[in-house]
């Protein structure tokens, strides 16, 4: 059902930049995105992520760099690129006054599905995102998570090979937000590419690869697990205790403690020389009379390696 | 260009008006309303005069004089006074505009067949209507004093008889003005209602953020103008029956023209009106701007610059050269041409291609100014 290059990249930026008068929104960036794959963008607000998928939709223009998309340059193209992308905008709310079945009706049409495929097209797109019983419903009155399904429905109508979502997530909870994760899964099994951004560091999590954006660079790509495993130079300590506030106190000053936060009903500890300093802190605690329950080295979260890396960067640029 | 984007477009268009019945409502009521008011009050005829009368001679002779002033439906005399002061003093109050002095020895002069003379003292502050009382004064006292001529000299010999002028006014022959008023208000209305419909439109998805969804798909510029255009149109179309029924119905304006001929005029300038609200919808891509916008570059022109009230031939030349891109203008020559000659095409074909020309480069503009991305 999709069409894309047979070398099978489906989005493929060299050297992209994008400035706004003095501003560098998007300072050189290359990836690829390969056919399939659920590709997350993530950074704060303002990083340059949304910059980077409007150029990606021919929304804007590059200033330089190149940009392909199915192999189109967007820059080059943008009539024909549009043929080949979905894309749902952080600020789109749909038409509040149309009923479900009338927002997908009009998208149908401007997307141009042919008149014999819509009524299918349309009953396929309801059904994938669980929007049967909904159709005749006026959007106005959908609940906030359901918006976002429609939004994504609308944007499928056409069988794109790529799907561009800038931020759905935002204010949507976190029940329909995993819902809504895991109909990306479906699309993606079902072939399609889905280029996704996000600042929650939690659900990002769920991409097959990411970019991490900062300051209109990519500080990091790669699978999630393996960005973690290899990015993350110091170590990572989860110290829960009888008295977990005593036990940050206590901590604070052993040799090789960077950092320590309360995480729950524990302790997060940033550490250098993993096992060495773990060892310490166990004497420190038991020192001062603290039971001490469970000492071992975690994986770090998305928030701890993104925070950890933008860090470093910005000690190395100062 | 495909029919289908174009299709869709107005099909969501026309649900969003049958969504929000209480604009489709106003939209309907206001080329109503506006006719009633602009209709009852933009009448530009002068008559029942108020006047006032001094006849400080008191004979039978200035009283078969004063007679004919009370005869004229032009005037309606509020009274007899005695003195000068009187006069002013009504005038000045404004409740008079003229005043009819009869001197003392005005039969004696006219039983002399001498000149005799009498005064009219006239309020000019409105010098339109100054102008037309004084016209209506003159000639009925000319006429007057020709019958005394005739008649004094009943034997002997006649002067040559004076040429008698008889006037037949052709398309509106009763003068009245609204004949001239409704048909040229009903482009104003048109105008200025098509502008405001469509002003918002553009710009509501700017600031719903739908724009920036419709742009990434391949629906074109052009293709988002026509729909929307077309589904205003039909409110368009509803606003002309409905004003034409009024002017017909209402203000009994005779329609003598070809009804095909008027529809043809109306959809190619109500195609060009709602393109320039789209137009400034776009260019401002907010809905307040765009309605404020649409308000002074519609109202106004087309109130003062279309010929419909003030002729355009009494203009200044540098104003009539600026009346020529005003839109309205035409298709207040066609209406009122329509309405009261009955006469076709061929005499109103140069203003069927200005509104034509009209309505095509606002469209591009309209579809050009949506082209224009962010940067």
């Amino acid at each position: 059902m999709v069409e894309t290059p047979s070398n099978g990249t489906a989005v493929e930026v060299t050297a992209l930049v994008k400035r706004f008068g003095e501003f560098v929104a998007v300072n050189g960036i290359s990836f690829q995105v390969r056919r399939g794959e659920i590709f997350g963008f993530l950074g704060p607000n303002g990083a340059g992520k949304s910059t980077t998928i409007r150029i990606l939709c021919g929304l804007l223009r590059p200033t330089s760099g190149t940009a392909l998309v199915s192999g189109i340059d967007v820059a080059r193209n943008p009539e024909a690129v549009r043929k080949q992308l979905g894309y749902v905008s952080q600020r789109f709310s749909l038409y509040a006054d149309l009923t479900v079945g009338e927002n997908l009706d009009f998208f149908g049409g401007i997307y141009g599905v042919p008149r014999r495929l819509r009524a299918e097209r349309k009953e396929q797109a309801l059904r994938t995102m669980g929007l049967v019983d909904q159709a005749g419903t006026m959007t106005a009155l959908l609940p906030g998570g359901w918006k976002q399904r429609l939004a994504l429905a609308c944007a499928i109508l056409h069988q794109p090979p790529v799907l561009f979502l800038d931020e759905p997530t935002s204010g949507v909870d976190p029940i329909a937000r995993r819902e809504f994760w895991d109909l990306i899964h479906r699309l993606s099994a079902g072939g399609q590419t889905i280029f996704i951004s996000s600042h929650h560091m939690d659900e990002v999590e769920r991409c097959h690869r990411l970019a991490l954006m900062h300051a209109g660079r990519i500080i990091a790509l790669g699978a999630p697990n393996r960005l973690k495993r290899e990015l993350y130079t110091q170590g990572l300590l989860l110290i829960e205790s009888s008295d977990t506030l005593e036990s940050m106190r206590a901590i604070e000053n052993v040799p090789g403690v960077r950092e320590a936060a309360v995480y729950g009903a524990g302790l997060h500890v940033t550490v250098d020389e993993t096992a060495a300093t773990a060892q310490r802190i166990g004497e420190a605690l038991r020192g001062r009379g603290i039971e001490v329950r469970r000492i071992e080295s975690i994986l770090p979260s998305m928030e701890d390696l993104f925070v950890s890396l933008i860090e470093a960067q910005e000690r190395r640029s100062a | 260009m495909t029919f289908r984007r174009t299709w869709a477009t107005m099909r969501k268009e026309i649900k969003h008006i049958v969504r929000d019945p209480r604009s489709l409502v106003l939209a309907l009521a206001q080329p109503f309303l506006m006719l009633l008011l602009f209709g009852y009050a933009l009448s530009l005829d002068v008559d029942r005069i108020p006047t006032l009368i001094y006849d400080a001679d008191g004979t039978s002779r200035s009283r078969d004089l004063t007679q004919r002033f009370l005869a004229s439906r032009f005037f309606e005399i509020r009274g007899h006074v005695n003195s000068y002061d009187a006069i002013e003093r009504e005038i000045d109050r404004g409740s008079v505009l003229i005043g009819l002095v009869v001197p003392q020895d005005y039969s004696r002069r006219v039983d002399a067949g001498t000149d005799a003379q009498v005064q009219i003292l006239l309020d000019g502050s409105d010098a339109n209507t100054a102008t037309i009382a004084l016209s209506y004064v003159s000639s009925l006292i000319q006429n007057y004093s020709l019958e005394l001529r005739s008649e004094g000299r009943g034997s002997g010999t006649r002067p040559a008889p004076p040429i008698d002028a008889r006037l037949r006014v052709w398309y509106n022959s009763t003068m009245e003005s609204k004949n001239q008023v409704v048909p040229g208000l009903i482009a104003v209305i048109m105008m200025i209602i098509a502008v405001l419909l469509t002003s918002l439109t553009i710009a509501r998805e700017w600031e719903t953020g739908a724009m920036e969804q419709l742009l990434s798909t391949p629906l074109r510029p052009a293709e988002m103008v026509l729909g929307k255009m077309m589904a205003y149109l039909l409110v368009g179309v509803m606003d002309v029956a409905i004003a034409m029924a009024v002017g017909i119905f209402v203000f009994d304006v005779p329609f003598r023209g070809n009804l095909l001929l008027l529809a043809g005029a109306s959809l190619i300038f109500l195609f060009g009106a709602l393109c320039w609200g789209i137009f400034l919808s776009a260019a401002t891509r907010s809905q307040v701007m765009a309605y404020q916008l649409g308000i002074v570059t519609s109202f106004m022109p087309s109130m003062v610059l279309s010929g419909f009230v003030w002729a355009i031939d009494n203009m200044p030349e540098v104003i009539q050269w600026i009346t020529r891109i005003v839109p309205a203008r035409y298709m207040v020559t066609i209406l009122k041409v329509i309405f009261l000659k009955g006469v076709g095409l061929e005499a109103l074909w140069v203003e069927f291609l200005c509104l034509l020309a009209f309505a095509t480069l606002v469209f591009l503009g309209a579809a050009y100014k949506l082209r224009q991305k962010l940067g």
